[in-house]
């Protein structure tokens, strides 16, 4: 990057830092969607960002863009300010999935969002890469799901990024498609890209990141390699049928239980551990039937982690409302 | 490495040429702007011989039309279609890429114009082949440059009207600031029936300079003296409305 002189009279941004973010806070009226977040990404990191929806990570990612200014606290991308069209010239973000202009033909979004950049990916060559050459000329409304989520990560990498914000690139799509877009992600971080990326699916962040910054009420809660936040988060779901309440066993940290029609409580019981659990349950002797062990969604793991913190004042209960 | 933007002319030239393909693949969007002022002049100017058979005044009429074609489709296609872009999740992501305000609006404005000139295209024909209307090739060339000069104030107001407000709210205000413009700035009554405190009013409104103008180059009837200053204030207003209400808009208000 060429510093600007003229324009950047700011004393003290890091130039090294691909992303900078410096005690940000921002506010929706009452709602405080980022509440003094602070957030490093160094080039060629692959940062995945956790939260729960409402969380403030899209707030995030859209300041990060340049898309909205912070109330307080600096925002800097690539030493630059990102409201500044320059400096988002090595910038690459996914457009959400529902927002392709529907009229636009497969090669012609490509073409359009890679105009904006001096010397982008030809539109053939980034086609090839994600499997959409066939689709070329279809209209963008005409995609299926997962056709329209390829599109998305190669609007993204048109431009040749540095860094890339990917926000939800894989919610709702199948194990293959899925699969395909971690391997483009992977392929893009391999050949040096940063990549700050959204979900809320834990599978996904244990699939990519390297790092992980959790996220909940606007409020950064963790900020740590996968493996240390992964210990943090990692609920399993025990899914049985008994006739006793089996809540306030060892190893449950919180419990919920469905009534089914023919009258047998279902409960579902989440635990650290399911394997001893269920050992335990079995030693013991205790009778159960149809057992389903199955990962806490993040969003569940989230209830547990941060959930007992009381409400903020002022904000009784619309605290996912910033979405 | 480079960090160098992409010129604003390319720039300019790549979103006119988008937002072109994204409205013409719309066909009943640009068909509606052509029926709406061509059914105005067969139903109020053809059966009336006093007006479509007298040169002037029937050139004249079909100036005010035309002009009423140009400012609707401007505020129309602009205070609506700014509006309902913005509501769409593909606005925001336009606006991250590298590429400040000015092509995109530059290329709403020239987008503004030819779909407004498609809308002039049927008003001449029926004034040429149903009325007495007639004016030299020089003429008609001169009017429609002063018809996209004019147009931009519209184009302005329109995006002004289109950043500032949701999609449901931009309706009914284009419209009420539409109509009363059109008929105070004489496009469907000429000003010369006008009492004097009405024609006072008139020659402040941008659609009275915009007219007058554009009869001037048409009929050669000089325009009043107020005409230029009035169309340029307006126009150094209404853009910086725009810009402001550009600046401001951050997507969607969220509550």
């Amino acid at each position: 990057m060429t510093p600007d002189l003229t324009s950047d009279l700011n004393p003290g941004p890091t130039p090294d830092l691909a992303v900078d973010v410096d005690h940000v806070t921002r506010r929706f009226g009452d709602v405080v969607a980022l509440d003094d977040v602070s957030l490093a990404v160094g080039p060629g990191e692959l940062v995945g960002l956790l939260g729960p929806n409402g969380a403030g990570k899209s707030t995030l990612l859209s300041l990060v863009s340049g898309q909205r200014r912070p109330d307080a606290g600096r925002v800097r991308l690539l030493g630059g300010d990102p409201r500044d069209a320059r400096s988002r010239t090595r910038l690459g973000i996914t457009p959400q999935e529902t927002g392709l202009p529907a009229t636009l033909r497969v090669r012609e979004v490509v073409d359009f969002v890679g105009g904006h950049f001096a010397d982008p990916v030809p539109t053939g060559e980034l086609l090839e890469q994600l499997g959409l050459t066939d689709l070329a000329r279809r209209q963008t409304g005409a995609l299926s799901g997962g056709q329209k989520r390829r599109l998305a990560v190669a609007l993204a990498l048109v431009g040749r990024p540095r860094v890339v914000l990917l926000d939800e690139p894989t919610t709702g799509l199948d194990v293959g498609a899925r699969q395909a877009l971690w391997d483009a992600v992977r392929a893009y971080h391999a050949s040096g890209g940063t990549v700050l990326l959204t979900s809320h699916y834990l599978e996904e962040v244990q699939a990519l990141a390297e790092r992980v910054v959790v996220i909940d009420r606007g409020v950064v809660r963790a900020d740590d390699a996968l493996d240390a936040v992964l210990r943090r988060v990692s609920l399993r779901r025990v899914v049985l049928t008994a006739p006793d309440d089996l809540s306030a066993w060892p190893g449950v940290v919180r419990s919920e239980t469905v009534t089914t029609p023919a009258g047998t409580a279902r409960q579902t019981l989440f635990t650290p551990d399911a394997d001893a659990l269920v050992r335990d349950l079995v030693v013991a002797g205790v009778p159960f039937g149809d057992l389903e062990i199955r990962g806490a969604s993040l969003e569940e793991a989230f209830a547990e982690m941060v959930a007992p913190t009381v409400p903020r004042p002022g904000q009784p209960s619309v605290t996912g409302a910033t979405r | 490495m480079t960090t160098a933007t992409v010129s604003p002319l390319r720039l300019t030239w790549l979103h006119l040429r988008f937002q072109f393909l994204e409205t013409v693949r719309v066909p009943i969007a640009v068909l509606g702007n052509l029926l709406f002022p061509a059914l105005a002049m067969f139903f109020f100017v053809v059966p009336q011989e006093a007006v479509a058979g007298d040169p002037v005044t029937a050139t004249t009429a079909v100036a005010g039309l035309s002009l009423f074609a140009v400012c609707s489709a401007s505020l129309f296609t602009y205070g609506l279609g700014v509006a309902e872009d913005r509501q769409l999740p593909f606005d925001p992501f336009l606006r991250s890429l590298p590429a400040g305000p000015g092509p995109r609006m530059a290329a709403r404005v020239g987008n503004g114009a030819i779909f407004a000139l498609f809308g002039v295209v049927p008003l001449v024909l029926i004034g040429w082949l149903f009325t007495a209307a007639s004016v030299t090739p020089l003429q008609l060339l001169a009017g429609v440059g002063t018809i996209l000069l004019v147009s931009v104030p519209f184009v302005l107001l329109g995006m002004a009207v289109g950043y500032s407000l949701s999609a449901k709210a931009a309706l009914p205000v284009v419209q009420v600031v539409l109509f009363p413009l059109a008929f105070a700035g004489g496009l469907f009554l000429p000003p010369q029936l006008f009492p004097s405190w009405l024609d006072g009013v008139s020659l402040a409104t941008p659609t009275r300079a915009g007219r007058d103008l554009l009869v001037e180059a048409l009929t050669g009837a000089p325009a009043s003296a107020v005409a230029w200053p009035v169309l340029l204030g307006w126009t150094a207003l209404v853009a910086a409305l725009a810009v402001l209400a550009y600046r401001r808009d951050e997507g969607r208000r969220f509550r």
